[in-house]
């Protein structure tokens, strides 16, 4: 199905998300949207599948004007959504969520779609058990299973918003194997993305999106930097890494116990310097969460100490790990980090010393307004944090942090954002380092890991390396460590 | 921003015919002729200086609870306690009167330790409820609702127990106090300016402070989301106890202003749902201490001008709750509407 868009436009109160776009996408071929995070791509996509509703603007379908006001209807005139975190129902088994949403009288026919369901399986060689539970599948499985209700259910126009965010690479391959048999059966595939690689790799044609307009669409074969230039409207510069130089000891830890119900991290010694920066490798929930969170003062140590600049701080509350300079950022932007439902202004004046009784709001506006501006946040001073995008959120967070500050504790600190996003995030945070505040951090990403560390720990179900110089490590040998390969006996236990 | 103002107001307005539509119909469905029912509560409420007067006396107890309700909802918390913590307000406030009575301080003097006995009292009902919540996990809906009852249990103990009249306790409560301990009144009337004053003077506070200070604005932070808030550096468990105190404190203010400015002595039921009703008016006004001055106020009008429809059309004058309860209802529904409408457009 051909699928146009006329002069769509789209405001979220003064964001303008989608600024009169026009888009055409040919049946049968696979359609890249791309574009960094907040640029509009997602919006797009929820008015084409009856998500949201545009201001303004015609949505047609193989030249038929048709008007979508919910998912319901998208899925009627045969578009279907796939969205970032699947929206399906986790205590029900499979087969019950192929059925539902499927227009059918009492009866569900369960035969009938028992059968459609192994024939479609089939097509894709997609294997997933009609009967186990959807809370059993990986991420990438309970894609497979949206795929095939969806087609089941007549979609001729398939949307993918970031599907390759959360699945494993065998898991990828398969994905795109059948998004390119999607294709060629002739339907519509939209792959939404803010990876290049993927969309080089995928896309019949890209339309790139910045700040709510369609910058402009480019066809194979692509050149990146053209893409990235696209993109972010202006050449970005990889950041340097800091080589560690002070020999001043901000953070000192000598054989720290912790433990909670199903981990212990045992006896950890652990000098950190000057503006130095340690990345934390390992599987979800190897004991680093944990030691973050115990060098923060917010999980309870069962021996050793903590010396947060000079100062002993073992067994004391968070509270006092605040005071003498240490901060923490908690993955969980919306859950921990920020207050939803207050604006900025309000979380500026949260976070610094109060002073009097009273708020000076016309100060709080002022200050908002001045670190808004320093630290590239887009968004007004009266923007709730709920109302910005997954890098702003994190810009805020990092706008927030007094100064100055001895520890920073950070979780993912660019899990979900774009590169530039990243980029200047790490070049704040090097800016940091550079006024002598050292960084432990935990991050999944072992390329982020090798490049802005300068020692790596690797977690592996409790157990800690010493502090490797991220030098000599490469990626190849920080997954091995991080399987549990390679270490040895004196491995563990930690220490300089 | 503007219009989202208008639409909102639009919503509300929605609201307030439907409940309106919803009442007359049942008015019309019990046979009393809905236009004169309407007509005899604006007249019971308004249609004599005597009529206003009750009106102002029943607004003020209600300012004073809904304030209350408007710090802990602030802080995330539903002080469902508020009755008991009126009724432990009027008890303290009783016993506190009781023990001077008899002595040489001064009487104005008497009133005043009586009142702030009161406030001693609902801080530490809350406080009660409070540490439940922080230190036994006891949710404060829970907590504040036991609470209520072991407060209703104590009041009958002491009415037909240890503080009962000479000779037999009566449910007419217990032995009224010499008229020099009651809190002074206009004349040839039961309204006490004190207590009209100390009511609005609370709401003004509680504005300003919900508005305008960084307690306020912390307060707000731990009630919306506490981990935040903790991380941030806000001592949370503090707010939320603290929220408690002070909701418990202009509780325990009415309930002893009830002692020392209406009934003069302490009876069964003496928070009359002044707690229920001041939750009723927080949540229609979502937040805004400013409208809880005209809203409890209207409140306190259909309250006591619904008496007039008992006696005129043999309707209970309950039927006020029937509006009220309606009106709140109606007005969540409308906003839940609103907010699922925007996001769609």
């Amino acid at each position: 199905m051909n699928v146009e868009l006329r002069e769509i436009y789209k405001s979220f109160g003064p964001v303008h998300a989608n600024n009169g776009i026009n888009l055409k996408i040919q049946a049968g071929t696979i359609q890249g949207i791309l574009g960094e995070n907040g640029a509009g791509k997602s919006t797009l996509m929820k008015i084409l599948s009856g998500f949201f509703r545009a201001d303004q603007g015609e949505i047609l379908l193989d030249d038929r004007l048709v008007s979508i006001h919910s998912p319901s209807d998208a899925i009627h005139h045969g578009v279907g959504m796939l969205h970032q975190d699947p929206l399906d129902f986790p205590p029900m088994r499979v087969i019950d969520n192929f059925i539902l949403g499927h227009k059918g009288g009492l009866s569900t026919g369960q035969a009938e779609a028992n059968r459609d369901f192994k024939k479609l399986s089939e097509q894709f060689s997609f294997f997933i058990d009609p009967d186990a539970y959807i809370d059993s599948l990986t991420v990438g499985e309970r894609q497979q299973l949206e795929i095939l209700r969806l087609i089941w259910l007549g979609a001729r126009v398939l949307i993918f918003d970031e599907p390759t965010t959360g699945i494993s690479a065998a898991q990828k391959v398969k994905l795109f194997e059948a998004l390119r048999l999607l294709a060629q059966q002739g339907k519509t595939v939209l792959f939404v993305s803010h990876k290049l690689e993927d969309v080089e790799g995928l896309c019949t044609g890209v339309a790139v999106l910045r700040q709510g307009n369609l910058v402009g669409e480019v066809k194979q074969p692509y050149s990146t930097k053209k893409l990235v230039e696209m993109m972010f409207g202006k050449d970005i510069a990889v950041g340097e890494r800091n080589p560690c130089s002070a020999d001043d000891i901000t953070v000192s830890l000598s054989k720290l116990s912790i433990e909670d119900y199903r981990l212990k991290v045992r006896e950890v010694n652990l000098d950190l310097h000057c503006g130095e920066v340690i990345g934390m490798a390992g599987m979800e929930g190897s004991g680093q969460g944990l030691f973050l969170r115990a060098v923060g003062g917010m999980a309870h140590t069962v021996g050793g100490k903590i010396l947060i600049g000079g100062r002993d701080l073992t067994g004391r509350s968070y509270q006092a790990f605040k005071k003498y300079g240490v901060a923490f950022l908690p993955a969980a932007r919306l859950e921990e980090g920020l207050v939803p439902g207050l604006n900025l202004t309000e979380h500026f004046i949260l976070a610094e010393k109060a002073t009097g009784f009273f708020i000076n709001w016309e100060k709080g506006h002022l200050l908002a307004e001045k670190r808004i501006k320093e630290f590239d946040v887009r968004g007004t001073p009266e923007n709730t944090v709920e109302s910005l995008s997954g890098g702003n959120q994190q810009r805020a967070l990092l706008a927030l942090l007094r100064e100055p500050l001895n520890l920073l504790l950070l979780e993912h600190p660019t899990r979900g954002l774009d590169i530039e996003s990243t980029i200047y995030i790490w070049n704040k945070l090097k800016e940091r380092c550079k006024s002598g505040t050292s960084i432990l951090f935990i991050s999944s990403d072992l390329e982020e890991i090798l490049q802005y560390s300068d020692r790596v720990l690797v977690f592996f179900s409790g157990k800690v390396t010493p502090a490797l110089d991220s030098t000599t490590l490469t990626t190849e040998k920080l997954g091995e460590l991080i399987g549990g390969k390679g270490w040895t006996e004196s491995s563990s236990g930690g220490g300089e | 921003m503007r219009k989202n103002t208008w639409i909102n107001l639009g919503f509300q307005v929605g609201a307030l015919l439907l409940a309106l539509l919803i009442t007359t119909l049942i008015l019309v469905a019990v046979g009393a002729p809905p236009i004169k029912s309407y007509l005899s509560i604006v007249k019971g409420a308004f249609g004599s200086t005597r009529n206003v007067v009750a009106v102002l006396i029943t607004w003020s107890p209600l300012l004073l609870t809904t304030a209350g309700v408007l710090v802990t909802f602030s802080a995330g918390l539903w002080n469902i306690g508020m009755e008991g913590q009126m009724t432990m307000g009027a008890i303290f406030a009783t016993g506190a009167l009781r023990l001077f009575q008899n002595t040489s301080i001064p009487p104005a003097m008497i009133i005043a330790l009586g009142i702030l006995a009161g406030i001693l009292g609902g801080a530490l009902w809350a406080a009660l409820a409070g540490a439940l919540k922080t230190f036994g996990g006891v949710n404060e809906i829970f907590g504040g609702l036991g609470l209520n009852f072991v407060a209703t249990a104590l009041t009958i103990y002491l009415v037909f127990g240890p503080w009962k009249r000479p000779g037999v306790g009566s449910m007419s409560g217990t032995q009224p106090f010499n008229k020099i301990l009651w809190l002074p009144t206009l004349p040839g009337t039961e309204l006490s300016l004190w207590s009209l004053g100390i009511s609005i003077l609370v709401i003004g506070l509680v504005y300003l402070l919900l508005r305008g200070t960084h307690f306020g604005l912390r307060l707000k932070a731990v009630g919306k989301n506490s981990r935040a808030a903790f991380l941030m550096g806000v001592p949370t468990w503090q707010y939320s106890i603290f929220a408690f105190l002070l909701c418990g404190a202009f509780a325990g203010l009415a309930g002893g202003i009830q002692v020392t400015g209406i009934y003069h002595r302490l009876l069964p039921n003496i928070s009359n749902g002044y707690g229920f009703l001041g939750l009723l008016v927080a949540m229609l006004v979502n937040y805004q201490a400013i409208w809880a001055i005209p809203i409890a106020f209207f409140f306190a009008a259909l309250n006591f001008g619904s008496v007039q429809l008992q006696i005129q059309y043999k309707l209970d004058s309950s039927f006020a709750g029937v509006l009220q309860d309606l009106l709140v209802l109606l007005v969540l529904l409308g906003e839940g509407a609103r907010q699922k409408l925007m996001k769609r457009r």
